[in-house]
């Protein structure tokens, strides 16, 4: 029976590992069953830090299981006639198999930083600030191209207009429906009116949750036109699962077409109803 | 007599020779840890069903969305026509959760396990506070009504999720959930947390007084190790949990305001106070709820670390780098809850710091996992079913624990952070690993506890399908995740990303049914053996630690001599003996003065 125990600790590292590279392969029927496709240049890293994880983790497993595995069959208590290793354990190998994953995992975790820093704390820049060093705190940041702000359960998104500025009369509104110029780096301002929400563009690699009572900022870089999901990552209620928005990435012309399309249809409604309402 | 003091079988007898009185103080408010321990097992094993149900109706919607639940659909949602409503699903998980973590994983290692074995693997005659025993599992019961009592209230139970995070729990506008069913909610964990302080301050005093003589503690069994550590973790972390509580039942009650920001306007109707922050909730949960993770696993590894020394039959390798890898996890344990809170909008600064603690929590789990396999080299294993279940701990807790690193790895976390790969990551651990390690301990220790044992046959068969189906279930959320699949989603297909992803899931979730279903083998196998087992001695496994030394099952004040101890519990196949183990309360063979003939350095 020993045998067969063995073996079915054997299939662990096996199919676990021929199961991911069925996936990343492409192979039906798990097409499409792997990272999706990124349109946010910068955040390529964040693919190459899931694969190199990945790939060292991959490795760990199968050498670890194998042994396990290996262990299980060769000193089964039905075959193996040798006396039991009376041992309480090596100092050499305990100091050996703690220096060297410790060194590891050190090595992983400074190795994240930059990406890391790069999403989250490098806002892009347009210029200098006042004492005109580039790469100093008061860089002229980057303003947001719309406010978006998530309730239960819609994404509210507010476009700055002409004068870049929100708040101001040229404001352009919409719901659940994100415009932007491909090519361009995109920063958005996302506030929370109720609950928390989570704003995740699975396609650039982009997920920060909303909090209501903060104002922060997302920023990507989108390189290819086309339309994606913007997914709310973070329970708000029941409606949670319907709290889905559109990006549509276009041409800068599109894109300023677009917005003075939905600028004027604004006007004209706003006409309508009643004048001056913010 | 000694014999008479335990299980259902020998209750009618000795209750003929008292009062209805003496039955209840006997087998209901016992002071005995056997018979509280025992009672904390039923308890949690008849939760462990309920959550296991929950699960299957989180699996019944992902793989068939909105359709008709077969059987109980129609009496469940007769508005809806049979169909999951999404107000039910945001509760199904919630309480999935709820149920499993604290009515399931933490009462039965610690309350169950805990108690039964604590006592007699430190060969004391009872608890340090029998009475306070006794109150920790009644106050489950306080906990067992005020949640089981929101099934029945508006929204059908909490649905804020396990981690309750405000502003969603709090108001009440918010969900249909976030009524009373949240109140009693809270309250309800209060009142585990009640009960685990009083099991902690009593594992704590026993371990440290009680002990018998001879018994240092580097004589200590891995289990009674674990059980410790767990034991300070629950002292030094719940209550900042008990506190978040009651702020979020003040926030809830009276409108403090801590959790909630100003201004806020939630389902059109404008929150009455302001001023407070959401994240200093999750702050406040995750410093108590990531040692919780160590809380439900700890006293798994040690009985993992027992069993598997035992049925290889030679020492457990690096007893000391284990004592210390688990000292370290409780070290380290309080410095990472950051680790949950990256992209929750706390400082970037900060998470950098969480990463790296994170990173280094990482390396006892290595130690732990190199040194069971340093166990089983060079052993003679014996697969009983037992032994079955803590190696596949050991395999499975290597999925589990790689796959966290992905999540602490900060700017891969801003992607796979609240998606299927989080899920699979913490099944892993709590099912793969925990359950299926309890699972191996009730094996193991049920002939101690009912003189009988299981049926290895059928506990094969249970093991086999158990270990195939939960393969079934999780592994595939790993892909699920590394696609993005968010978690709490009622319905994930009619996002684009995610639409192709469907079969996927309906195969994932007839292994999840067919996994609940294996666990009929065990029911069965536990139900007849209590009664019908084979009968056994008072060592069944040849296994050295003081437990079995003291008759199966033990009777009041466990032993019936007094156990003194000459070793640690890991002497299997020492040269000094002709058997191939050496029980710490055997007498070594010659005038040799009783020390540990410890090799290692
Ligand atoms: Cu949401
Ligand atoms: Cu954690």
């Amino acid at each position: 029976m020993g045998r067969i125990w063995s073996i079915l600790f054997l299939l662990v590292p096996i199919l676990g590992v021929a199961f991911f590279v069925w996936a990343i392969a492409d192979i039906w029927p798990l097409n499409n069953h792997w990272l999706p496709e990124n349109i946010n240049e910068p955040s390529r890293v964040i693919d190459g830090l899931f694969m190199f994880i990945l790939y060292l983790t991959g490795t760990v497993f199968i050498g670890t299981s194998l042994l396990l595995f290996w262990f299980l069959w060769k000193y089964d208590a039905d075959r193996n006639a040798e006396p039991v290793k009376y041992m309480h354990g090596s100092h050499t190998l305990e100091v050996v198999w703690s220096i060297l994953p410790a060194a590891t995992l050190l090595f992983i975790a400074i190795y994240q930083m930059n990406a890391w820093a790069n999403a989250r704390m490098r806002r892009p820049t347009i210029g200098p600030g006042v004492d005109l060093i580039a790469g100093t705190a008061d860089d002229e940041l980057k303003p947001p191209l719309a406010l978006v702000t998530g309730r239960q359960f819609e994404w509210r998104i507010r476009y700055a207009g002409k004068d870049r500025l929100l708040g101001t009369n040229d404001d352009v509104f919409t719901v659940n429906d994100l415009h932007v110029p491909v090519n361009e780096e995109i920063v958005l301002q996302i506030e929370s009116e109720d609950v928390l929400h989570s704003f995740f563009l699975p396609n650039a690699r982009v997920k920060q949750d909303v909090v209501p009572g903060m104002r922060q900022f997302i920023w990507f870089l989108p390189g290819k036109t086309g339309r994606y999901d913007i997914v709310c990552a973070e329970l708000c209620g029941w409606g949670h699962y319907k709290m889905k928005g559109r990006l549509t990435v276009e041409s800068a012309d599109d894109f300023n077409s677009w917005l003075a399309a939905e600028h004027a249809k604004q006007e004209q409604s706003s006409f309508s109803a009643s004048e001056g309402e913010e | 007599m000694s014999g008479a003091t335990i299980g259902a079988e020998a209750s009618p007898a000795h209750a003929s020779s008292g009062s209805i009185g003496e039955f209840f103080s006997t087998y209901v408010f016992s002071r005995d840890h056997k018979i509280i321990g025992l009672q904390f097992l039923f308890s949690t094993l008849l939760w462990f069903l309920v959550g296991g149900l929950l699960a299957l109706g989180i699996r019944w919607q992902l793989a068939w969305p909105w359709a008709e639940m077969p059987v109980i659909g129609r009496m469940l949602f007769s508005a809806e026509g049979g169909q999951v409503s999404p107000e039910f699903y945001t509760m199904l998980f919630t309480m999935h959760a709820t149920v499993m973590i604290f009515f399931v994983i933490i009462p039965i290692l610690a309350g169950a396990f805990g108690n039964y074995l604590i006592p007699l693997m430190i060969g004391a005659d009872d608890m340090a506070f029998p009475t306070l025993n006794m109150l920790s599992y009644w106050f489950m019961w306080p906990a067992f009504i005020c949640i089981g009592a929101t099934f029945f209230m508006p929204g059908n139970g909490a649905a804020g999720g396990w981690t309750s995070y405000p502003p969603l729990s709090v108001m009440e506008q918010a969900a249909p959930g976030s009524g009373h069913a949240q109140t009693f909610w809270l309250i309800g964990v209060t009142f585990v947390g009640i009960s685990s302080m009083m099991g902690s301050i009593n594992y704590m005093t026993t371990i440290i007084q009680m002990r018998a003589p001879g018994m240092t503690m580097f004589r200590l069994p891995m289990t009674i190790w674990g059980m410790f550590i767990t034991a300070l973790l629950q002292a030094f972390a719940l209550p900042v949990l008990t506190a978040a509580g009651f702020m979020q039942v003040l926030d809830r009650l009276i409108n403090t305001g801590f959790f909630i920001p100003e201004g806020l306007v939630v389902n059109n109707s404008v929150a009455m106070a302001g001023g407070g922050q959401p994240l200093l909730w999750q702050h406040l949960f995750w410093f108590y709820s990531h040692p919780a993770v160590y809380i439900m696993i700890l006293p798994a590894m040690g009985m993992v670390s027992d069993i598997i020394s035992c049925f290889a039959r030679k020492p457990l390798f690096g007893y000391k780098p284990m004592v210390y890898s688990i000292s370290g996890i409780a070290g380290l344990g309080f410095i990472v809850w950051g680790h949950h809170m990256f992209v929750s909008g706390m400082n970037p600064v900060l998470g950098m710091t969480f990463m790296v603690a994170t990173m280094m929590i990482a390396l006892p789990s290595a130690v732990k996992v190199f040194n069971w396999l340093g166990t089983i080299w060079g052993g003679k294993i014996q697969f009983t079913t037992p032994m079955l279940f803590a190696l596949s701990f050991v395999s499975m807790f290597i999925i589990g624990g790689l796959s966290g690193i992905f999540m602490a790895a900060t700017p891969v976390d801003i992607f796979i952070h609240d998606t299927y790969f989080i899920v699979a990551h913490f099944h892993y651990v709590l099912f793969a690993g925990t359950a299926m390690a309890v699972f191996g301990a009730i094996y193991f220790w049920f002939p101690k506890m009912f003189g009988r044992m299981m049926n290895e046959t059928l506990g094969k068969w249970h093991f086999f399908l158990t270990f195939i189906f939960l393969n079934g279930t999780f592994y595939p959320m790993h892909i699920l995740g590394a696609v993005g699949f968010p978690r709490r989603l009622a319905d994930p297909y009619h996002y684009e990303t995610f639409r192709h992803l469907l079969g996927l899931n309906q195969f994932m979730s007839v292994c999840a049914i067919l996994m609940v279903a294996t666990q009929i083998i065990f029911a069965y196998n536990f139900i007849t053996s209590m009664f019908w087992g084979q009968r056994v001695g008072r060592n069944p496994w040849g296994a050295n630690s003081l437990e079995w030394a003291a008759p199966s099952p033990p009777g009041h004040g466990n032993f019936d001599f007094q156990p003194v101890v000459y070793r640690g519990p890991y002497e299997y196949g020492s040269p000094e003996v002709d058997t191939d183990f050496y029980p710490q309360t055997q007498p070594p063979p010659e005038s040799s003065d009783g020390e540990e003939t410890a090799h290692d350095a």
